[in-house]
């Protein structure tokens, strides 16, 4: 990008300057954002990156004046080049008056991140989308059905004359961001500020979605400020890049300046953090794989019923799982990837009996030798396999009991199992937070006094209480910040030299299957599409649907541009076989 | 949506058939009969009525047959419109009952309306400006409307009535126009009547509505797609109405099914205080002199009111909310 287009100030359409934006008043008020300034350039794209906390979506929320209470902008200047070319200072208008109504979702307009919660669940998409058209225009309701349909065949909703009359828990979740994207442009706004719009959605979606504000963007002349935790989503679209930390920006520069030329350690730490994560972490490792196998999944099948609804209509048999086979070797890593809904989480429940199985065996070779079928097996016998295969979940703050100690979390398998009491007991928690990192302090404190890579950290702690063979780690690492996930992925490599274990790492993320896996299976609709090394489906994969999924992963050059030239899989027109692009 | 109507009907009819059984069962549970309860009274005054009189009384009554029997005929009775006799009070059921449930459905309907005229705004206030002064003294309010028996209310606003305002407040018309028909003067009389009763009635449930809206209010306030209306440019209020204030409703919509059996079951003690010509009071009597068929026949209605007004707020909660319409 030329960075002259940054001083032809006639270009700035959204100029921020000294903006603090704080919760609460006094010495205890949280500075959610301190002191940032920056300008967004018409019809470029600014990416605000930063982690968690770091006053990036407060700052999004700032500018039209929506900051949820006690938050409140203390001081600095929102100028808005708009009707008015001299600007408007936004932050100075009264957050409910008629000024900044006119302006929100007419001339600056907002996406979320959930486009499920972020649509009203009882009214219909049309009734939506017409609203923010009957809000700013002077159209009659007709008028603004038909630029309602329209919008959504803009935004590439099939049978939009249909669509528009439906709810928007019929819509899948990427159909669902794109009816907020079309709510968004109903009134053709200069500046769309987009709220890690893509973070909920798959990767194949999420490239979708990415190629599609991009895109409109083109046609409609739109500034777009691009929130995200996502340093691949920003080195795909990004003109200019906002690093933010603890409310404040480290660094700004454009796309090129910060992923090469970048200064602030921070910014190299998070561009680090991922680029780490498009190399094998195993390569470099001990190979701990065998050649003996620990499990044999043998056309496990799982179907949920045909079920009628209350109104009397018919859904047809699910079928979550279909016809699997996978082999699982003992001290090698298996990754499986999917889309969600593919079945990779079902499968990892049916492994572990959580869930049973509708057909097919899982045949898994004990400690001792024995071999146990798993899909069958007896109270007694899954008692003793549940010690040796152990879970680790996605969410850090849901899986954990909020009203137990650490150490009664991660002693709690301890005491089912009948295997430590009293001292010993207390002395086995502290050894096994010690070996997931958490001093032996940890134990006596709750929860909620940890951030969520520590959470994680507990999760892992439990799961290796009972001395287990294999974990199961469900997307254990999909709700952590980019720079934890890393770390959180090296323990557990290290874990599995000191223990002996093997993991299965069920996950959606391309980059950490990658860094983790031997082997990997990839899903889709319920069947094994394709498996085989790690290295090797990541980087010449021969099925046409991981094909798609790899090309759909965002890297981390902002001269790739890969997800514009991604390779993109419809199953009913490319049939399973077909390969090339 | 019809589908849906016809089944839940068809679903409730075994549900009223087992009801009226247990209702029958349970009314007979306390040892002795009508006619033990008639003895004792007239033993009471005096007078011994002899065994053999006793017998013939049971047997007239219908008494003396094993009660499978006795709920037989009076099933059979109900299907062709016959509800059976009172003992105690020597008139068909129907004709003691029928004004009284007339009477005692617009008490409740009235009451109903006033719970939710009042419950609506002061929950949605108390919800939107939570912490503030106006919703410490709602939630007091309330608190203490909860606390306060009905029956207190009702002694403490007939007297109220009676010395300050000089308005008659017992009974739910003015005697003249008892046993008369329906005029437009007694309508009017009887509307004069109403507004003791139905605050009493209503107060206690609004209290406990406002709690219920403002709680599920606060929980939809911070949702992301009230900051996405708001993004929209919408008015603050447009914006409450809309979105959040119509999915908090749902529990408002479901109080009308439990609502109803409530304000009857509650009505009982204020109508005898106040003196109403509601079921309540003859409940009360028919159930102490174990007059069978009166007491079955009440408790069957306010069985069968109840599974109307259940109906109906799921009819009206599959209108207002399609997540429930689609699914199951």
């Amino acid at each position: 990008m030329d960075t002259s287009v940054k001083k032809q100030t006639g270009d700035v359409v959204l100029d921020v300057r000294n903006l603090k934006t704080y919760f609460g008043t006094g010495d205890k008020a949280v500075h959610a954002v301190d002191d940032i300034s920056f300008k967004i350039m018409r019809g470029k794209t600014l990416c605000i990156v930063g982690e968690s906390g770091s006053g990036k979506s407060v700052t999004a929320r700032s500018i039209l004046q929506i900051v949820d209470p006690p938050g409140k902008i203390v001081s600095g200047e929102v100028i808005y080049y708009g009707k008015d070319p001299a600007g408007q200072d936004l932050a100075k208008l009264n957050d409910r008056g008629k000024e900044i109504r006119s302006i929100r979702g007419h001339e600056i307009s907002m996406i979320f991140q959930e486009p499920m919660t972020s649509l009203s669940p009882i009214h219909t998409i049309g009734n939506q989308i017409c609203e923010a058209i009957l809000l700013h225009q002077n159209v009659d309701k007709e008028e603004a059905r038909n630029r309602a349909i329209e919008l959504l065949r803009r935004v590439e909703i099939p049978n939009p004359g249909v669509a528009i009359d439906k709810y928007t828990f019929e819509y899948s979740g990427g159909m669902r961001q794109r009816a907020m994207i079309a709510m968004a442009l109903a009134c053709n706004p200069k500046i769309l500020i987009a709220d890690e719009p893509t973070t909920a959605l798959d990767v194949t979606t999420q490239a979708e979605i990415l190629a599609l504000i991009k895109e409109l963007q083109e046609s409609y002349g739109m500034a777009v400020l691009f929130i995200t935790h996502d340093m691949g989503v920003v080195a795909e679209i990004a003109d200019e890049i906002g690093v933010m930390r603890n409310g404040q920006m480290v660094e700004f520069g454009t796309a090129e300046q910060i992923f090469y030329e970048a200064k602030n350690p921070y910014t190299l730490e998070l561009i680090d953090s991922v680029r780490k994560l498009e190399n094998s972490a195993r390569a470099v490792r001990k190979n701990t794989a065998t050649e003996r196998k620990i499990m044999e999944i043998r056309n496990v099948s799982k179907i949920y019923p045909a079920r009628s609804t209350f109104m009397g209509k018919t859904n047809p048999p699910f079928k979550a799982l279909d016809n699997v086979s996978l082999d699982v070797y003992e001290g090698e890593n298996l990754g499986i990837v999917g889309e969600s809904g593919s079945g990779k989480t079902t499968l990892g429940n049916c492994v572990i009996r959580v869930l049973s199985c509708s057909g097919g065996e899982v045949l898994y070779r004990m400690g001792d030798g024995r071999i146990a079928d798993l899909a069958k097996a007896g109270q007694h016998e899954l008692r003793q396999v549940h010690r040796e295969i152990r879970m680790v979940f996605q969410d850090p703050f849901a899986s954990l009991n909020p009203r137990m100690t650490v150490g009664q979390i991660v002693g709690e398998p301890l005491l089912v199992g009948k295997t430590h009491t009293g001292a010993a007991l207390r002395k086995r928690v502290e050894e096994l937070l010690g070996m997931v990192g958490l001093p032996g302090e940890a134990a006596e404190r709750y929860p909620h006094a940890f951030s969520g890579g520590q959470r994680q950290r507990i999760g892992i702690a439990r799961a290796l209480a009972l001395n287990p063979r294999v974990i199961i780690a469900d997307e254990a690492t999909s709700a952590l910040d980019v720079t934890l996930r890393s770390q959180v992925l090296d323990l557990l490599l290290d874990l599995q030299e000191t223990m002996n274990l093997t993991f299965i790492l069920v996950s959606h993320d391309i980059g950490v299957i990658r860094y983790f896996c031997d082997r990997v299976a990839v899903m889709y609709k319920g069947q094994i599409v394709e498996h085989g090394p790690a290295m090797k489906i990541c980087s010449e994969p021969d099925h046409p649907y991981t094909k798609a999924l790899i090309s759909a992963v965002p890297g981390t050059h902002p001269r790739d541009k890969r997800i514009v030239n991604r390779h993109r899989y419809n199953a009913e027109t490319e049939g399973v076989k077909m390969g090339g692009n | 949506m019809l589908n849906y109507i016809f089944k839940r009907l068809l679903s409730a009819i075994p549900f009223v058939i087992m009801v009226s059984m247990t209702v029958f069962v349970l009314i007979q549970l306390p040892p002795g009969d009508y006619v033990d309860s008639w003895a004792a009274q007239q033993a009471q005054s005096g007078e011994t009525p002899d065994p053999a009189t006793l017998a013939d009384m049971r047997h007239q009554f219908g008494l003396d047959r094993p009660m499978i029997v006795q709920y037989g005929s009076w099933i059979a009775g109900m299907v062709q419109g016959d509800f059976g006799r009172s003992f105690a009070k020597n008139a068909q059921v129907t004709e003691l009952v029928g004004e009284r449930i007339g009477l005692t459905l617009i008490l409740s309907v009235a009451s109903l309306m006033l719970t939710w005229m009042l419950a609506l705004p002061i929950g949605i206030y108390s919800a939107v400006c939570r912490y503030s002064l106006g919703d410490y003294i709602f939630t007091l309010l309330g608190f203490v409307g909860l606390a306060i028996p009905h029956f207190l209310l009702a002694l403490v606003m007939m007297y109220v009535g009676v010395k300050y305002f000089g308005h008659d407040v017992t009974g739910l018309m003015s005697a003249q126009y008892e046993g008369q028909p329906w005029t437009w003067a007694k309508w009017m009389d009887l509307c004069s009547h109403l507004w003791i009763p139905m605050i009493i009635l209503g107060l206690g449930s609004t209290a406990s509505l406002i709690r219920i809206l403002r709680a599920n209010l606060i929980d939809q306030l911070y949702m992301p797609y009230v900051v996405t209306a708001r993004a929209k440019g919408l008015s603050e209020v447009k914006l409450l109405c809309k979105y959040p204030v119509r999915i908090a409703l749902n529990p408002f919509v479901s109080t009308i099914g439990w609502i109803l059996p409530n304000l009857i079951s509650g009505a009982v003690i204020v109508s005898i205080v106040l003196n109403l010509n509601t079921v309540g009071p003859v409940l009360y009597e028919a159930l102490m002199s174990q007059d069978i068929y009166l007491s079955g026949t009440i408790l069957l209605v306010v069985c069968a009111l109840t599974v109307v007004g259940t109906l109906l707020s799921d009819i009206l909660l599959v209108i207002l909310d399609p997540r429930i319409r689609f699914e199951q």
